[in-house]
């Protein structure tokens, strides 16, 4: 893919004396508690590879611990990488001298962060035009657009409010605002809801969603809530203890969980919400009547539910005009009652 | 206790279905071999007594101390050659200089005018104008009320003087300090390294260096300008730095990800969200400042501290009196301007400070009337010379006759209370500790810095017991030493007592907290008059004052490591019947510990820094011969030696109790931590800013 948006290859970090050592020896290769042992170096990312696509929503999820936060920060070198490379529309952040990483931060990509980061001795509007600040923009047309973007993240009306006089929920808000108002191609979010109540948690995922429907940013979203990476994300790219564990869509990463650790994770998930009839549909059998309804292959479980039940016949799945499988009343009854029983 | 202690922070815990860690060494409780120390040290004593103490009379010299006054006379003989003399000198020539024009502006007559530039209608208006604009209206009639306080009292110049020294040194320190607050606040290894000078500064006692100032700065304004900077750039640096460094991560991070230069971090993140913290570390130097000012009147320092001294210096407690008032409202004035300017930038940069409109209207009408003010003064000779008063000589008056009174009356107890420490504590280990064989002393000491310290406060006592030897005055020394020690213990009674007391009770805490931070804001040099005045000239007055100048420290820091105690183990142990004095005792006392060896190390070196002070009012032993040496110039190398010798019995017993602490293996980091962040004076009503 030499269109991606963002391009990561063979991306370490070891934190610890000597860290650069570890790499390419077969140390590399110990887990994490070993290496600790014997060199007394942690491994925060092991070997990641992967690329977004421009517009793409990127959810890189994992538990505490697994090194997901850490590798949000290699991507803008908030944190140095021990080696790989990051590419950013074709140029290469992690061989970008000083200068020319603090343009592509002011520019290119902004971040958005679990503890919102805010500078309690600004108002809002100055929050948001910080990085417009920093690029040296002037005061009256840094504040115009601050204002518009403010207005963006419905928050109009709060301009000359303090951080501490919001809630949560818009205090990231702000955080929201700071990150779009430099007109980033890409953003960057690490954890950014986990700290809010689950009702605005849920309000501030809808608004991501939205701005991403208005704005198309590709976006680089972390986070340890797997229904907000299913959510949210076109892909998934799940980690344990630095390493990749897989990479796939929402409906890939419920239907074929690469180990048991996945399989795990995505036990508790409701199927018939988030697999497509990709999953479920079949060879139609010899005889089988093919004059029910049509439903495009990329229809969740759940929506086609009522089609098959109204149908006498099984439902046909198609990829524009190409006949893909049937799918019938038991099909879908199947992936519905494998759940309750779980 | 082992069972009520929760397992501290730092050790690693086990994982389930591990084996159970190895049972952790039990080892004997220090207190025996430090009893058996003690016993053999008891029988040396009475095997030996009075041989081999080195006692050394008043005005006796040794040919060390002789060889150090040459060396000063050569120094001073080569002032024209030397470049480190001359180099020095110059800026001597500086400070003075630019304290004299300071003072010709608004205190001495600036020839040709008869009288300064603006007079002291003037100067109240701007001082006036100057609390209005930092901080608010309340503060500008204190500032205003604190001036005529000056004038009318009779001492208008010496305070002025007293503030422009504060004031100059302040500034120099500002100049000095904020660029290495912010070295130390963003840079780990060079906090590390400003870390351990700012702790060599400020273990050591506040007149020690006064002699070796002279020696570069010759006595006088800049000798009182340069040791008031050395003694109040430690503050600002370590507590703006620690502002700085506490900054959260997060909004670094966040500000740094839109691409912000190392300056636009600095001056538009880490500086503003330090700004209360800063200003926090500007109270602490101008508190520090002023009570150092106040002490260079030991050098000839001009200011309210010389009718001080001259007071103390022929017992005259009422002359005293008026100008130790002053010196007390003055840094109750600078503790509270400087306060309410923090509180007020901190409201205003988030927002609050009221109608701005109505504020820029006071504030310009403020400026015209302190203009038409500094205009009268400048025209009319009767606002330009402040008018004299005799209210403050009948003050000194009526101040003696009522501690005559005082004395007559009361005298019995006093001197009862007195001769009941100096019979049954002081005297004893006097004996015990100065009338042994300095070697049967020297090996005593060693041995319980090791069963206390261990190896390492071993090593550090060995070394200052030979330097102490070796400055031949080791007889003042083991007095000094033992003064010390009885002051700590009455210091620690006095801690423990107040400190639960304040920890279990709001009440108390809520009344007594801020007289202990007004004790805290008064230059030690004031204490001295009433204890004076109550106990006359004697060993136990100069222990009375050092027990009043290190007793609110210790007080707050016992107060706040009880009160630090965790609410659920108390809860736990009462849900198990305990009496109170079992609570005490048994869960608040000991997990405290760590608190309370810090206040011991706290007190002792508090109690040592009066050492000198002390000296003035009859202490003897080492006090006494720095203050011989300040005025003989032929006894200038004893001088020398005896502030040396009190460095090092300071070096020694801080080594001590830190070891001591660290040797303790159960408690958790927090008491610890604060040994690295320590301050030299108290932290009104903030100490966690400090801690966590």
């Amino acid at each position: 893919m030499t269109t991606a948006a963002l391009s990561v290859d063979g991306l370490w970090k070891i934190f610890g004396p000597r860290s650069d050592r570890v790499i390419g020896t077969p140390d590399a290769e110990l887990s994490r508690a070993d290496l600790k042992a014997k060199t007394g170096n942690v491994v925060g990312v092991k070997d990641v590879s992967f690329d977004v696509a421009p517009g793409e929503v990127f959810v890189v999820m994992g538990l505490s611990g697994s090194g997901k936060s850490t590798l949000v920060r290699l991507l803008t070198r908030l944190i140095e990488p021990t080696s790989g490379s990051v590419t950013l529309n074709g140029e290469e952040i992690t061989a970008a001298s000083e200068s020319k990483l603090r343009e592509i931060r002011r520019h290119q990509v902004s971040m958005v962060f679990q503890h919102f980061g805010l500078l309690p001795h600004r108002q809002v509007i100055d929050n948001v035009a910080y990085g417009l600040e920093v690029r040296g923009v002037g005061k009256k047309e840094r504040r115009a657009k601050a204002g518009e973007i403010v207005d963006l993240v419905g928050l109009t009306g709060y301009e000359k409010s303090y951080p501490d006089q919001l809630s949560g929920g818009m205090q990231q808000r702000v955080g929201l605002a700071r990150a779009l108002a430099g007109d980033p191609e890409m953003l960057l979010f690490d954890e950014p809801f986990s700290a809010l109540d689950p009702l605005i948690r849920r309000d501030m995922q809808n608004e991501v969603i939205r701005l991403h429907r208005e704005l198309g940013k590709t976006m680089v979203f972390i986070t340890h809530d797997l229904s907000e990476a299913l959510k949210l994300g076109d892909r998934i790219l799940i980690m344990r203890d630095g390493a990749i564990v897989q990479i796939g869509s929402p409906d890939e990463v419920v239907a074929r969980p690469a180990d048991d650790y996945v399989k795990d994770f995505v036990s508790e998930v409701p199927k018939s919400h988030v697999l497509t009839l990709k999953w479920v549909m079949r060879e139609p059998r010899p005889g089988e009547s093919l004059e029910g309804p049509a439903l495009p292959v990329t229809t969740i479980v759940r929506q086609a539910a009522r089609a098959a039940i109204a149908s006498e016949h099984p439902i046909r799945v198609v990829d524009g005009d190409e006949l893909l499988g049937v799918v019938d009343e038991e099909d879908i009854m199947r992936v519905v009652v494998a759940e309750e029983e779980s | 206790m082992t069972t009520t202690a929760p397992a501290p922070a730092v050790r690693k815990p086990v994982e389930p279905g591990a084996e159970p860690p190895p049972p952790e060494r039990s080892s004997v409780s220090r207190w025996i071999p430090a009893a058996v120390v003690i016993g053999v040290w008891i029988v040396a004593y009475l095997l030996l007594e009075g041989t081999d103490t080195l006692a050394l009379p008043g005005v006796a010299r040794t040919d060390l101390h002789d060889r150090l006054t040459e060396f000063n006379n050569d120094l001073l003989a080569s002032r024209d050659t030397n470049p480190v003399m001359q180099f020095t000198n110059s800026i001597s020539d500086l400070l003075r200089s630019l304290f004299e024009w300071v003072q010709r502006m608004i205190v001495v007559p600036n020839p040709p005018r008869p009288v300064p530039e603006i007079g002291w209608l003037g100067v109240v208006a701007i001082a006036t104008y100057i609390g209005l604009a930092i901080a608010n209206w309340r503060i500008a009639v204190l500032v205003c009320l604190s001036f005529l306080s000056f004038g009318v009292l009779g001492y208008w110049q010496d305070s002025l003087d007293l503030l422009i020294v504060t004031g100059i040194s302040v500034a120099i320190v500002i100049v000095l300090g904020m660029p290495l607050a912010v070295l130390v606040g963003t840079s780990t290894r060079a906090n590390r390294a400003i870390t351990v000078v700012l702790d060599l500064m400020q273990t050591m006692p506040t007149f020690v260096y006064l002699l070796p100032v002279v020696l570069f700065f010759g006595i006088g304004v800049s000798a009182a300008v340069v040791s008031t900077m050395i003694y109040a750039l430690p503050p600002l640096v370590r507590i703006a730095g620690f502002g700085i460094r506490e900054v959260p991560t997060a909004t670094i991070e966040a500000t740094d990800s839109a691409g912000q230069t190392y300056w636009q971090r600095l001056f538009k993140v880490q500086l503003p969200m330090a700004r209360k913290t800063i200003i926090v570390g500007l109270n602490q130097t101008t508190l520090a400042a002023l009570s150092m000012a106040t002490l260079a009147a030991f050098v000839n320092g001009p200011g309210l501290g010389k009718p001080v001294l001259a007071g103390l210096r022929i017992n005259d407690v009422g002359a005293a009196f008026v100008p130790g008032v002053l010196i007390v409202v003055m840094a109750v004035m600078l503790d509270r301007t400087t306060t309410a300017a923090s509180e007020r930038s901190e409201k205003v940069a988030r927002g609050g400070g009221g109608n701005v409109r109505q504020r820029r209207v006071l504030l310009a009408v403020g400026g015209v009337g302190t203009l038409v003010a500094v205009y009268l003064s400048r025209t009319y000779i009767g606002l330009a010379e402040f008018p004299v008063y005799t209210i403050g000589d009948r003050i000194a008056t009526w101040v003696n006759d009522v501690m005559d009174w005082v004395t007559s009356t009361f005298g019995g107890i006093t001197g009862a209370f007195k001769d009941l420490v100096t019979t049954w504590l002081l005297n004893p280990m006097q004996s015990l500790i100065a009338d042994s064989p300095w070697y049967v002393s020297f090996v005593a000491i060693a041995a319980l810095a090791f069963v206390f310290g261990g190896a390492r406060a071993l090593v550090s006592s060995l070394v200052c017991l030979t330097g102490i030897w070796f400055f031949d005055l080791w007889h003042d020394a083991m007095i000094t030493l033992t003064m010390t020690l009885v002051a700590t213990v009455l210091v620690m009674v006095l801690a423990l007592v107040f400190g639960v007391w304040m920890a279990r009770d709001r009440k108390v805490d809520l009344g007594i907290r801020p007289l202990l931070d007004a004790g805290q804001t008064i230059p030690p040099f004031v204490y001295l008059i009433p204890v004076l005045a109550l106990f006359g000239p004697s060993r136990f007055t100069a222990i009375v004052a050092g027990v009043v100048y290190a007793a609110p420290a210790a007080i707050k820091l016992v107060a706040d490591g009880v009160k630090g105690v965790s609410p659920t183990t108390i809860e736990a142990g009462r849900s198990t019947g305990q009496t109170t004095w079992q609570e005490i005792t048994k869960v608040q006392l000991p997990m405290a510990k760590g608190s309370l060896v810090l206040a011991t190390n706290q007190g002792l070196l508090y109690v040592l820094s009066m050492t000198v002070i002390g000296g003035l009012v009859g202490a003897g032993a080492l006090g006494y011969d720095v203050v011989y040496g300040f005025s003989r110039s032929e006894a200038w190398g004893k001088g020398l030696a005896a502030g040396i010798t009190i460095v090092l019995l300071g070096v020694m017993l801080d080594r001590i109790t830190r070891a001591a602490a660290d040797v303790r293996r159960d408690d958790g980091p927090g008491p610890r931590r604060a040994f690295h962040t320590r301050l030299p004076i108290g932290f009104p009503g903030d100490r966690k800013v400090v801690e966590t």
